[in-house]
C-alpha cells in the first residue's frame, strides 16, 4: 500500500466526517433554536402544503433570485443545475452495478460540465465588473469560486486530456466503503481533482456552502402566514405570563 | 447638520455607481442616560463593553434561528445590493442590505465561527471595536427595517432582523438612540408615544365630535374608556393632532357610526405604535403590546380594531397572538386583532356604506403600501389582501384611481424612508435621499395620470411624506389618509 493511497484513503474519511458531520451538526443547532416570532416574508402561503410548494419551488428553481436580477439567476441556476448533472454522473464511480438511469445521463453529465464553467466563469465575473458586488465580495468569496472552477476544469481534464485508469479509481472508492483499501492510481490530474474535493467536503459545514441546508431553516420562507389563527410561541416567547391579568388566559 | 442635496428625479429610476462613504456622517442623537435607564438599559457606555456586545450577540443568535440562519447563508450574491431605498438614494455602499449584514456579521463569524477565529482577513472578520460600534450606530440607523430585500433574497435573509439585533446590542452596551428610545419611555409612562394624558386625549375627542357636527350636522362620536363597547380601536396617537392622520380619525368615526358599531378608545392604551419593534427588544415589545389587553380586559370589549399603522400593524397582525394572546376573550366571529381597512371593507361588502364619490373628484388618487403592511402583515383571507383591501376601499370612494409602477408597489413596494425609528428630524437628510425611489414613482404618476393625491395607512408614512414631498417640489398636503378619503365621501344619513 503506496503512502500516497494511504493518505487519501484518510483524506477521504476526515473529508466524509467532515461533510456529514458538520453539516449534520449545523441542521441539529438551526432545529433547536427557537424562533419567537413570526417573520414570513411575502408572498406566505397560508397553509403547510403552501410552504413545502413555495420551498420546493425557491431550491429548484431561485425564484427570489430570479425576481431580484436575471444575470446573478442565470449564472447562478446553470451552475447548480450543472453541479446536480455532473454529482448524478459520478455516482457511477461509487456503485456496483451502475444504476440504468445514471448509465443513461452520462453524456448529459458530460455537458453539465461545461455548463457549470460557464455558470461560475459568470458569477466571478460579476465580482470583478460589478462595482456593487466587487464592493461585497471578500477574499474567501475569490477563493471559494476558484475552487469550485478547479475542480470544474480538473474533471474536464480527465476526460478529454489526460485519462486515468477510471477502474482503479472506482475500486479504491469501493474499497474506502468496505474499508478494504484498494490503490490509487498516481495521476496528476486525479489527484488534484480528488484533493480539492475532498477540501471542499471539508470547508462545507464552515463556509458560506451553509446556504444549502439553511434554506430550508430560513423561518422567512418556511414559516405559515397564519398568526392570527394559531398562537405561536417558542423560545423567550413561550415563556410570556400575563402579569397584569390573569383573566382570559 | 450639514447642507445637502436632494437627489435629482431622471426619466428613468437609475442604480448608482457605489460612493464610499457618502453617508457616513449620519447618526441620531444618541439617548441620554436617564432615557436609556427608564427602558432597562445601561445609561451610558459600559464598562468591558466589546465583551458585553459580544457575549450579547451570542445570546441573541441562540435566541433566533432566523439569527442563526441569516448570519451563515449569505453567499455574497448580490441580489439585494440595489434594493434598498437608502442605497438607490444614497450611494453609500454600506447601505446594501448585505454589506449593512455583514457589519455584523463580521464579527459574528470572529467570535463565533471557526473561518472567523483563524482566518480573519480570508472571510472579513473584525474584532469588536470603538470604530466597529460607531459604524454599527451610523449604518444601522439608516435602515428602516422594511424587509424589501428580504423579498428578493434566495435564502430570505431579512436585514430587519439583523439591524433590529444590532440596536439590541447596541442599547445592551449603553449606546441608545434618543428618539425612538424616549418615546418607549413616554409610552410606558403615559400611554401614548406623544405623552398624552387622558384629560388631554379627552378634549381633543371633544373637539373633534364638535368639529364633525358642525361639518355634517350628524352626532359623530368619538368615545374614550367606554365599558362595554363593542370594538376597542387602537390607533397611533399622531392620528389624534397630526394633519393629515387626523382626517383618517375622523373617517374611522364615521364607519362606525354609520354601521351603527359601538366602539372606543382607551386612554390606557392610547398607542398603536410599538417602537421596541425597532430597537428589537422583546421585553419592551411585550410590555408596550400587554397594555392592549389590559384595556380590552377592563373595558371588556368584544373585538379589537387597529387604526392605519404600519409597524403597529406588523405588531398586531404578527406578534399580538404571540405576545398577548391567546384572544379567547374577544369574539371569535372577528378576526383578532381586526385592521380598520378590513372592517370597513367587510361593511362595503355587506352594503351598509353609502359613498359620494364625487365628493373627491378634485383628487386623482395613487395608493401607497406601506411597508410593514405589505411585508410584515397580512389583511383578510386570502395571501396578498393588504393590497387589494386598501384599493377597493379607495376606489368605493372616488372616481380616479391610479397605481404606481408595479415594481414599486405590493410586495415590492418601496419604504417611505422614515420607517423603524428614523423618523426624527436629526436624519432629515437621510429620510430625504431615502424616499426618492417613491418619488421616481410617484414623479411618474403625476406626469402620466395627473395624480394629485397619495393615499397611505401608515402613520410614519404620512408624517414623513409631509415633511418630504416638498423637497420634491410636490405640496406636503399631496399626502392623505385612505380613511380620509372614506370620511369625505361616506354619507351620514339618519340612523335607525
Amino acid at each position: 500500500m503506496s503512502a500516497l493511497t494511504v493518505a487519501y484513503a484518510l483524506l477521504f474519511y476526515f473529508a466524509t466526517a467532515m461533510l456529514v458531520g458538520g453539516v449534520g451538526y449545523k441542521c441539529w443547532v438551526y432545529a433547536r433554536t427557537p424562533q419567537p416570532l413570526k417573520i414570513p416574508i411575502p408572498p406566505a402561503p397560508t397553509t403547510r402544503g403552501g410552504v413545502v410548494l413555495r420551498m420546493l419551488i425557491e431550491v429548484t428553481l431561485f425564484r427570489a433570485l430570479f425576481r431580484a436580477n436575471k444575470w446573478i439567476w442565470l449564472f447562478g441556476w446553470l451552475f447548480h443545475v450543472a453541479l446536480l448533472a455532473v454529482l448524478l454522473r459520478h455516482l457511477r464511480y461509487f456503485t456496483e452495478p451502475v444504476w440504468g438511469w445514471v448509465a443513461l445521463m452520462q453524456p448529459l453529465g458530460l455537458y453539465a460540465g461545461f455548463a457549470m464553467l460557464v455558470g461560475l466563469a459568470g458569477l466571478w465575473a460579476r465580482r470583478f465588473l460589478v462595482d456593487r458586488v466587487r464592493y461585497i465580495s471578500s477574499p474567501s468569496d475569490h477563493l471559494m469560486l476558484a475552487l469550485l472552477v478547479a475542480i470544474a476544469a480538473s474533471g474536464l481534464v480527465m476526460k478529454y486530456v489526460a485519462h486515468t485508469d477510471i477502474v482503479a479509481l472506482k475500486a479504491f472508492f469501493l474499497g474506502l466503503a468496505r474499508f478494504d483499501w484498494q490503490p490509487l492510481p498516481a495521476d496528476p490530474a486525479l489527484l488534484v481533482h480528488l484533493a480539492l474535493v475532498a477540501t471542499l467536503m471539508i470547508i462545507f459545514p464552515l463556509s458560506k456552502l451553509l446556504h444549502a441546508p439553511g434554506v430550508f431553516f430560513s423561518p422567512t420562507l418556511n414559516q405559515m402566514d397564519d398568526a392570527r389563527e394559531r398562537r405561536h410561541t417558542a423560545g423567550w416567547s413561550a415563556q410570556i405570563v400575563h402579569v397584569n391579568r390573569a383573566r382570559g388566559g | 447638520m450639514a447642507a445637502f442635496e436632494t437627489p435629482p428625479l431622471g426619466e428613468y429610476p437609475v442604480i448608482p455607481l457605489v460612493r464610499e462613504g457618502a453617508m457616513a456622517h449620519s447618526k441620531p442623537f444618541v439617548a441620554k442616560p436617564d432615557i436609556q435607564t427608564g427602558i432597562g438599559f445601561p445609561g451610558e457606555l459600559v464598562p468591558d463593553w466589546e465583551k458585553v456586545a459580544v457575549t450579547k450577540l451570542g445570546q441573541l443568535v441562540s435566541q433566533s434561528r432566523g439569527l442563526q440562519v441569516f448570519l451563515d447563508s449569505c453567499v455574497k450574491c448580490g441580489a439585494c445590493t440595489d434594493k434598498c431605498h437608502y442605497f438607490l438614494g444614497t450611494s453609500d455602499p454600506k447601505n446594501m442590505p448585505v454589506a449593512r449584514q455583514d457589519l455584523l456579521r463580521s464579527v459574528y463569524r470572529r467570535y463565533y465561527t471557526f473561518a472567523g477565529k483563524h482566518f480573519p482577513k480570508l472571510v472579513g472578520a473584525r474584532d469588536m471595536t470603538k470604530d466597529v460600534l460607531d459604524e454599527w450606530y451610523s449604518y444601522f440607523h439608516q435602515c428602516s427595517q422594511c424587509r424589501r430585500c428580504a423579498v428578493f433574497c434566495p435564502y430570505g435573509i431579512d436585514t430587519a432582523e439583523v439591524s433590529m439585533a444590532a440596536r439590541e446590542i447596541m442599547d445592551t452596551v449603553g449606546v441608545g438612540q434618543k428618539y425612538s428610545n424616549e418615546i418607549i419611555g413616554k409610552l410606558h409612562k403615559i400611554g401614548n408615544n406623544l405623552g398624552l394624558p387622558e384629560p388631554a386625549l379627552r378634549n381633543t375627542l371633544d373637539g373633534l365630535e364638535e368639529d364633525v357636527l358642525e361639518e355634517t350636522g350628524v352626532e359623530v362620536k368619538f368615545p374614550l374608556d367606554v365599558k362595554g363597547a363593542e370594538v376597542l380601536l387602537i390607533t397611533p396617537s399622531a392620528d389624534f393632532f397630526a394633519e393629515p392622520h387626523i382626517d383618517g380619525l375622523i373617517g374611522y368615526a364615521k364607519v362606525f357610526h354609520a354601521a351603527g358599531i359601538s366602539w372606543t378608545l382607551s386612554s390606557h392604551a392610547s398607542e398603536a405604535a410599538n417602537f421596541s419593534l425597532f430597537i428589537g427588544n422583546h421585553d419592551n415589545l411585550q410590555k408596550v403590546a400587554e397594555r392592549i389587553r389590559d384595556a380590552a380586559l377592563d373595558l371588556g370589549v368584544k373585538r379589537i380594531v387597529v387604526g392605519e399603522c404600519g409597524h403597529a400593524w406588523r405588531v398586531a397582525y404578527s406578534f399580538w397572538n404571540t405576545l398577548i394572546g391567546p384572544f379567547d376573550f374577544l369574539d371569535p366571529r372577528y378576526p383578532a386583532p381586526q385592521h380598520i381597512c378590513e372592517l370597513t371593507y367587510d361593511l362595503i361588502q355587506q352594503g351598509a356604506l353609502t359613498f359620494d364619490k364625487s365628493a373627491n373628484d378634485d383628487k386623482v388618487v395613487t395608493f401607497h403600501d406601506s411597508c410593514n403592511v405589505s411585508r410584515g402583515s397580512r389583511m383578510g383571507d386570502g395571501p396578498g389582501g393588504q393590497f387589494h383591501i386598501p384599493r377597493e376601499i379607495i376606489r368605493a370612494c372616488v372616481n380616479n384611481f391610479v397605481d404606481m409602477a408595479p415594481e414599486t408597489i405590493g410586495e415590492t413596494t418601496f419604504c417611505c424612508g422614515g420607517g423603524g425609528g428614523l423618523l426624527t428630524d436629526d436624519l432629515v437628510e437621510l429620510r430625504v435621499k431615502g424616499a426618492l425611489p417613491r418619488m421616481q414613482a410617484l414623479q411618474q404618476v403625476v406626469e402620466e395620470h395627473g395624480v394629485n393625491y397619495m393615499a397611505a395607512i401608515c402613520a410614519i408614512c404620512k408624517s414623513q411624506f409631509t415633511k418630504v414631498l416638498p423637497y420634491y417640489k410636490h405640496p406636503m398636503d399631496m399626502i392623505g389618509s385612505v380613511h380620509g378619503l372614506v370620511s369625505k365621501a361616506i354619507v351620514l344619513g339618519p340612523r335607525n
